[in-house]
């Protein structure tokens, strides 16, 4: 019982500081729409519509994945700033399970990230997207599974640092590479056998490729999706079992 | 009535460095405990071990009847912290800090708010309560931080250094709701300091130097044990005056940043004899009834320094701001 209210009282925290951070919100949205329409326009005129769809079409899962991955990574590796000012201190001597913690902080970056995929999904007429409304919901329950597998994720890397100066290099070579390997701006289909074996290894591919899925599943070809659904999803469970599991136990080491 | 902590043998090693070297000692229920020690002497280690986020390399710690190593869960909730950096969340209200405490630990629904206003009321920080924590003073802080701890009714109140870096008038304001603790909710506060005039309050104290516990009991037994006052002289020359001292008292005496003391009975007797046996050397004199300091110089050889906190937290604030709005 304590264990449930303290995983309901980490995500009301984070849920609070995210309503009180208007800044946040926007830039947080601001992110995914200026590649949606500035990188997708500019490349659309590369692609050639022979390629199966427009480019912006073929990108928006991956906007999608962008959305997830940043908010649920940032949010994660506020335990970070939690370590440097302290507070993560006031929580790891409350008793209650380190799981929990996790768990807490968890669907806290997966509670902030589906309200901003939700914004983000809703701009779909504009690109000439044509959703369903099951289509609409079922990419809203994948994009929580998913943000929260990558959630859990930024929670395995945010154990490993001490202090925010480590954020430039969590960025670079963490969030980047992830995105630019989910398949989100290119298919994996294309990428070189070495690049195609890493993005294979990348939670978010499974994410982006579900989104695909969902949206076009029939899309045969380079631009369709390259697993099935059903392996997406046991992909992305699997791996949050194993990052909360991971994460769990590298909370509970101590010194 | 069993002691509330029970520490036994304890020893922690961070590589080749002990920072816990063997100590026992026990805590009575509804007292308050003073680890008195310099910086660097050992002091957040064991009160690591003893909040369990620190496992000890040998040796075992009891709180409240559990084993700190074995149920930490047990442990930790019958137990408040407050820690010596802040631990709040300064973004978050005060209020709201207090209400996501009794959260984590389990506080019933319907009493929460009640517990969170009866502490806030008990720090003297209620007007204040839904002010963001970012707005509040460094002893404006502390006392939400103890207000905090208190929350979930804890057996044991554990304070590391709890008034480091605060000015004399939020010093004594904490302290005189520390004092309080023991009597109006029944708990047991375990504090380390650095400051003699706290350790002279606790019921009981233990002075730690290098990782070990040199002198246990009541400031009163310790100042006792020392048998008198001490007298502090400047000469001209250390050496030979104490060569001098020693023929006519029969004490050898110490030296201590270019200053000799020594402990002997009563000062005003003893002065006037030291002076005349070293014609035109003495350059000062002055004498103290023992104090605890004395207790530690004369168990370690030094004083204890102040040291003041460094700018550190408020240069973290800066940054934080500048990564934000970056």
């Amino acid at each position: 019982m304590t264990d449930l209210n303290a995983i309901y009282v980490i995500v009301m925290r984070e849920l609070k500081k995210f309503v009180r951070e208007k800044s946040r919100l926007v830039s947080s949205i601001a992110r995914p729409l200026i590649w949606l329409f500035l990188v997708g326009a500019g490349m659309s005129r590369l692609v050639s519509p022979r390629a199966g769809m427009p480019y912006t079409r073929f990108i928006f899962p991956g906007i999608l994945g962008m959305t997830i991955l940043f908010s649920s990574i940032f949010s994660s590796i506020s335990i970070i700033w939690d370590k440097e000012f302290g507070f993560l201190k006031e929580i790891l001597v409350a008793p209650v399970r380190r799981s929990s913690i996790v768990i807490g902080k968890s669907l806290s970056g997966t509670a902030v990230s589906s309200i901003q995929v939700f914004i983000v999904l809703m701009v779909f007429p504009v690109i000439g997207e044509k959703l369903s409304f099951f289509q609409v919901l079922a990419t809203l329950l994948i994009g929580m599974l998913v943000a929260f597998s990558i959630a859990s994720f930024g929670i395995v890397i945010a154990t490993f640092y001490e202090n925010y100066e480590s954020f430039s290099v969590i960025m670079n070579f963490i969030i980047m590479p992830m995105f630019f390997l989910s398949g989100a701006m290119y298919p994996i289909k294309l990428l070189p056998s070495a690049l195609r074996w890493a993005s294979r290894l990348n939670p978010l591919t499974y994410g982006v490729d579900a989104i695909k899925n969902i949206m076009f599943r029939a899309q045969a070809g380079p631009m369709g999706p390259d697993f099935s659904f059903t392996a997406d999803i046991l992909v992305i469970v699997l791996s949050s079992v194993a990052f909360v599991i991971l994460a769990s136990v590298f909370f509970e080491r101590k010194q | 009535m069993p002691p509330v902590i029970s520490v036994e043998g304890l020893t922690r090693k961070f590589g080749q460095l002990t920072a816990v070297d063997n100590i026992s000692f026990q805590v009575e229920e509804k007292t308050i405990f003073g680890f008195l020690g310099p910086n660097g002497a050992g002091k957040t280690t064991t009160i690591s071990i003893l909040c369990t986020l620190l496992n000890p390399t040998s040796g075992k710690a009891m709180v409240n009847g559990h084993d700190c190593k074995k149920d930490p869960r047990l442990v930790r909730s019958s137990i408040g912290v407050v820690f010596q950096d802040s631990t709040l969340d300064k973004d978050l209200t005060a209020y709201e800090n207090l209400v996501f405490h009794a959260y984590i630990y389990g506080v019933h629904k319907k009493e929460i708010k009640n517990r969170v206003e009866d502490a806030l009321r008990f720090m003297g920080l209620f007007e204040r309560k839904h002010d963001l924590v970012k707005k509040f003073s460094g002893g404006m802080k502390r006392r939400l931080e103890v207000a905090r701890g208190l929350i979930h009714r804890p057996k044991v109140l554990f304070m590391d250094e709890p008034t480091l870096g605060l000015d004399p008038q939020s010093r004594s304001h904490l302290w005189e709701a520390i004092s309080e603790l023991p009597k109006e909710h029944g708990v047991t506060v375990f504090m380390t300091t650095h400051y003699m005039d706290e350790a002279e309050v606790c019921d009981g104290l233990a002075i730690i130097d290098g990782g070990r516990i040199i002198a246990r009991g009541s400031p009163e037994d310790l100042k006792r044990s020392l048998g008198g006052d001490v007298i502090f002289l400047k000469t001209k020359d250390n050496r030979a005056a104490g060569l001098k001292i020693k023929e006519i008292l029969g004490i050898v005496p110490e030296e201590n940043e270019d200053e000799l003391f020594l402990t002997s009975g009563r000062a005003e007797e003893q002065i006037p004899a030291i002076i005349k046996a070293l014609p035109d050397m003495v350059l000062s004199v002055r004498f103290q009834r023992p104090t605890l300091n004395d207790v530690f110089l004369k168990f370690t050889g030094r004083e204890i320094r102040r040291q003041d906190v460094t700018g550190q937290d408020s240069l973290k604030e800066d940054l934080r701001a500048y990564v934000r709005r970056h």
